[in-house]
C-alpha cells in the first residue's frame, strides 16, 4: 500500500542524503519525495510517498524517527488530507491535434504553458487518479517528456502537522 | 575566552573528563596533534588507524566511558571505517574527530580529501562537519551526549584544518538543546505490570539478555530477577559478561553457536523475556520458527528494535537497568522447578564436548577450557572473529560485567587484538587475554609495536589451527570440503614475530604444555604472545545450520 508521510526536518546541509540514504540502505522505496523549507525558516518538510507493507511502514517512521536532524514524521495516508502533484508534460501537437489536445487540457483544468510548431506543454496539477487519467489520454498523441514534483499533502481542517502538536 | 579550533577540542575533552585517547596524526590534524604535545589528556598512538579505533571501543566496553579517536583526514579516516561499523553495531560510544582538508578547498578533489562524513553516514549515530569554529563547542557537547545517552554509539566530529587553527570565543554549553532526539529512560508502567504478570504465570519462561545488560549496568538487576522469578537465563555473544556463567541459572549463549540446552529452551519455551537484545539472525536462526510457543516481551531502548525482526506482544522502550529495577517490583516468584529440571535433563543430554587425548594434537578447547580455570573466569577478555571467538563463548564463563568484548554485530577480523590493548588502557591493573585465530590475529598484528611502547601487558592466545578456521568449517560443512582460500600454513613464526616487536613469544603443540605456558605468561610484565597449534580440522559444534530453526542443530562427534 502507499503511504504519504509529512517529514518535518531541520533545513540544515546533509539532511536529505541522510533521509535518502536510510531508504535506499534499509531497502525501503520512495514513490515519490517532495521537500521545501516552512513557515520557520530553520525547518524544511519532506512529503514522502512509500510503497510498504504496515510492518516495513512502521520501520521506516522508526527508523527515520532515530536519525537527529527529523523532528517530526505523521502519517497522512489515514486521516483526512488533500494531496497534490504538479506535473509538466511535452506532448506532440501539430495543426490538426492541437484543438483537440487543448480540449483535453480544459476538461482536466490544466493549463498550456508553452506553444511549439511541434509541441505543447501542459501544467496538470491533482491527484493521483487526475494525473494518470491525463497521462494516459495524452500519450494517444504522443508524450514526448513528462516530469512530477512528487507529491505534496496538508491536512483537512485546521489540525497541521507542525512541531509538538497532534 | 578566544581559542582556535584545536584547542577547543582539547578543553572540551578537559570538560569531559577524558583522561585517554587514541589516534594517528598526519597533515590535516597537525594543530590539533600541536594542542594533544602538552595536553592533560593521554594519548595512544597507534601503528595503524584501525588500531586506534578498535582500541578505542575496547577501552569503552571496558570502562564504560566513551571511546575517543583522532585520525587525519582521508586515508587516516578512511581507515577508521571499519572500527566505526564495528562500535555502531555493537552501539559503542564513541567520539571521533578527523581531520579534513581546509574549508575552501572541500569538494576539489584536495590532496587526502575524503567525504569522510557522507562515507560514515550509515556507520555513525550522527556525524557533523564543522564550518565555523564558532560551532564547534555546542557541536562537540552534542557529539558525547548523542554518543553516550539513549542507544548509544559512534558519533564522528570531521574538522577542516582552518577550522582548527581559527579563532573564536569558547563557551561550552552546559546542556544540549537537540530537538529531535529524546531518548527515552522509563519504560511504561502498565506495560511493565503486565509484563510482570505474565512473567509470574509462565511455566517455562527463559530470559534472553543481550548487550544492552551490559551497557545499561542492569547485572545487578538482571540476577535478582532470574533468581526471583526462578527463570533461567540465555545471553547472546554481546551479553555473556551480563549474567555470571557459572550461575545455576545460566544457560549460556543461544544461536548458531549456542548450547543445545538453550536453544531447546528458547524452542520450547512459553515466554521470552529479551532484555537489550535484538533478535539477530545469529540468534534467532530460521525466525519464523523461532520461539514458537512462547509470548515475547522485549525491553530495549531503540523504539526500531522492537518489532523490526520478531512480533512481540508486550514491548517495553526504556533504559534496561531501569526497566528491570520496575519489573522486580511487581514480579512474583513462579513455578519452575519442572522447567529447570527438563532443561537440566537437555544439558546432561547434550553437553559441550571435545576429546583431549592426553598425548594427542591440542584441541582448541582445551586450551580455553584450560584459560578459563588459569584465570578463575576473572581475566579480561577479547576475541577476534571465527572459530575461537566461538570456543570462547562457550568455554569461558565470564563472571563480572565489562570483561568480555568482541566483534558482535560486524564480525570484524582484527578487532581483537587493538581492543585488549585498549581494555588494558582503561583497566592497567587488571589481566587482559585476547583470545586469537592465526587469520584474525594478522590482520592487525602491527599493533604489538603499540603494546610494547605504551608497556600494555596483554597476553595474545593464538589458537592456531593454520586455516581461516570458520570458513573452512563451512567450505567442509556446506561446499563439499573445497577448501577454497583458506589455508594458512604459510606463517609467519609467531614467536619471532613477537620477539622482533620487543615481545615475548611462547609456543605450545601438547597438552600438558597449556597450563604452565599461561601461567609463564600470567606472570610476565609484558606483552606475550602464545602460538597455540591446535588440531587444524577442529569444527565448532552444536551448530544450527543457516536458514534452519535453532532446534534444529547439528551435535557433531568429537572426532
Amino acid at each position: 500500500m502507499k503511504y504519504v508521510l509529512a517529514v518535518l526536518v531541520e533545513n540544515k546541509p546533509g539532511v536529505l542524503a541522510r533521509v535518502a540514504g536510510l531508504f535506499s540502505r534499509r531497502g525501503f522505496n520512495i514513490e515519490s519525495l517532495a521537500v521545501g523549507r516552512t513557515l520557520d525558516r530553520s525547518l524544511s518538510r519532506m512529503t514522502l510517498e512509500v510503497d510498504a507493507d504496515e510492518k516495513t511502514l512502521e520501520q521506516v517512521v522508526k527508523q527515520l524517527n532515530k536519525l537527529i536532524n527529523v523532528l517530526k514524521i505523521s502519517n497522512l495516508t489515514l486521516e483526512p488530507s488533500v494531496g497534490r502533484e504538479l506535473v509538466l508534460i511535452k506532448v506532440c501537437a501539430n495543426a490538426a491535434s492541437r484543438s483537440e489536445i487543448q480540449q483535453i487540457a480544459e476538461t482536466f483544468r490544466a493549463k498550456i504553458v508553452d506553444v511549439s510548431l511541434q509541441s505543447l506543454i501542459i501544467e496538470v496539477t491533482g491527484n493521483e487518479e487526475k494525473i494518470e487519467a491525463i497521462t494516459l489520454l495524452l500519450a494517444h498523441y504522443g508524450i514526448l517528456e513528462i516530469v512530477r514534483t512528487g507529491k505534496i499533502a496538508l491536512l483537512r481542517g485546521s489540525k497541521t502537522t507542525k512541531n509538538g502538536e497532534a | 575566552m578566544r581559542l582556535t579550533g584545536a584547542r577547543m577540542v582539547l578543553e572540551a575533552l578537559r570538560r569531559e573528563k577524558v583522561e585517554l585517547a587514541f589516534g594517528y596524526p598526519g597533515g590535516a590534524v597537525l594543530p590539533l596533534y600541536d594542542q594533544l604535545y602538552d595536553a592533560e589528556v593521554r594519548h595512544i598512538m597507534s601503528r595503524h588507524e584501525q588500531g586506534a579505533v578498535h582500541a578505542a571501543d575496547g577501552y569503552s566496553r571496558a570502562s564504560g566511558r566513551p571511546g575517543i579517536v583522532f585520525a587525519t583526514s582521508g586515508p587516516g579516516a578512511t581507515n577508521l571505517v571499519t572500527g566505526i561499523a564495528t562500535a555502531y553495531m555493537d552501539s559503542v560510544p564513541m567520539v571521533i574527530f578527523t581531520g579534513q582538508v581546509a574549508t575552501p578547498l572541500i569538494g576539489t578533489d584536495a590532496f587526502q580529501e575524503a567525504d569522510i562524513t557522507g562515507i560514515t553516514l550509515p556507520v555513525t549515530k550522527h556525524n557533523y562537519l564543522v564550518k565555523d569554529a564558532h560551532d564547534l563547542p555546542r557541536i562537540i557537547k552534542e557529539a558525547f551526549y548523542i554518543a553516550t545517552t539513549g542507544r548509544s554509539g559512534p558519533v564522528l566530529i570531521d574538522l577542516p584544518r582552518d577550522i582548527q587553527a581559527a579563532e573564536a570565543e569558547f563557551h561550552y554549553p552546559q546542556e544540549v538543546n537537540i530537538p529531535g532526539y529524546n531518548p527515552t529512560y522509563q519504560g511504561h508502567p502498565g506495560q511493565i505490570t503486565r509484563a510482570a504478570k505474565v512473567l509470574s504465570r509462565a511455566r517455562k519462561p527463559v530470559i534472553y539478555a543481550g548487550g544492552g545488560v551490559v551497557y545499561s549496568g542492569a547485572h545487578g538487576e538482571l540476577l535478582e530477577l532470574a533468581e526471583n522469578t526462578g527463570s533461567p537465563v540465555t545471553t547472546t555473544l554481546m551479553g555473556l559478561s551480563g549474567f555470571p556463567g557459572r550461575h545455576r541459572l545460566a544457560l549460556g549463549m543461544l544461536g548458531m553457536h549456542g548450547t543445545y540446552w538453550a536453544n531447546m529452551a528458547v524452542n520450547e519455551a512459553d515466554l521470552i523475556l529479551a532484555v537489550g537484545a535484538r533478535f539477530d539472525d545469529r540468534v534467532t536462526g530460521k525466525v519464523s520458527r523461532f520461539a514458537p510457543s512462547a509470548k515475547i516481551i522485549h525491553i530495549d531502548i531503540d523504539p526500531a528494535e522492537i518489532g523490526k525482526n520478531v512480533r512481540v506482544d508486550i514491548p517495553i522502550v526504556g533504559d534496561v537497568r531501569l526497566v528491570l529495577a520496575e519489573l522486580l517490583k511487581k514480579a512474583a516468584p513462579a513455578d519452575t522447578g519442572p522447567w529447570l529440571e527438563q532443561i537440566a535433563e537437555w544439558r546432561r543430554a547434550a553437553p559441550l564436548h571435545y576429546c583431549q587425548e592426553p598425548d594427542g594434537e591440542l584441541c582448541p578447547q582445551y586450551v580455553i577450557e584450560k584459560l578459563y580455570e588459569e584465570t578463575g573466569g576473572e581475566a579480561l577478555i577479547t576475541t577476534e572473529v571465527g572459530q575461537h571467538q566461538m570456543w570462547t563463548a562457550q568455554y569461558y564463563r565470564f563472571s563480572r560485567p565489562r570483561s568480555f568484548a568482541s566483534s558482535g554485530g560486524l564480525g570484524t577480523m582484527g578487532y581483537g587484538f587493538p581492543a585488549s590493548l585498549g581494555m588494558q588502557a582503561a583497566r592497567p591493573s587488571e589481566l587482559v587475554f585476547c583470545i586469537a585465530g592465526d587469520g584474525s590475529f594478522q590482520m592487525n598484528i602491527q599493533e604489538l609495536a603499540t603494546a610494547v611502547a605504551y608497556r600494555l601487558p596483554v597476553k595474545v592466545a593464538i589458537i592456531n589451527n593454520q586455516y581461516l578456521g570458520m570458513v573452512r568449517q563451512w567450505q567442509q560443512m556446506f561446499y563439499r570440503s573445497r577448501y577454497s582460500s583458506v589455508e594458512l600454513q604459510h606463517g609467519p613464526d609467531f614467536v619471532r614475530v613477537a620477539e622482533a616487536y620487543g615481545a615475548l613469544g611462547l609456543r605450545v603443540h601438547k597438552p600438558q604444555e597449556v597450563g604452565p605456558a599461561l601461567r609463564r605468561a600470567i606472570e610476565t610484565d609484558g606483552p606475550v604472545v602464545i602460538d597455540f597449534r591446535v588440531r587444524p580440522e577442529e569444527n565448532v559444534f552444536p551448530m544450527v545450520p543457516p536458514g534452519s530453526a535453532i532446534n534444529e542443530m547439528i551435535r557433531g562427534e568429537s572426532s
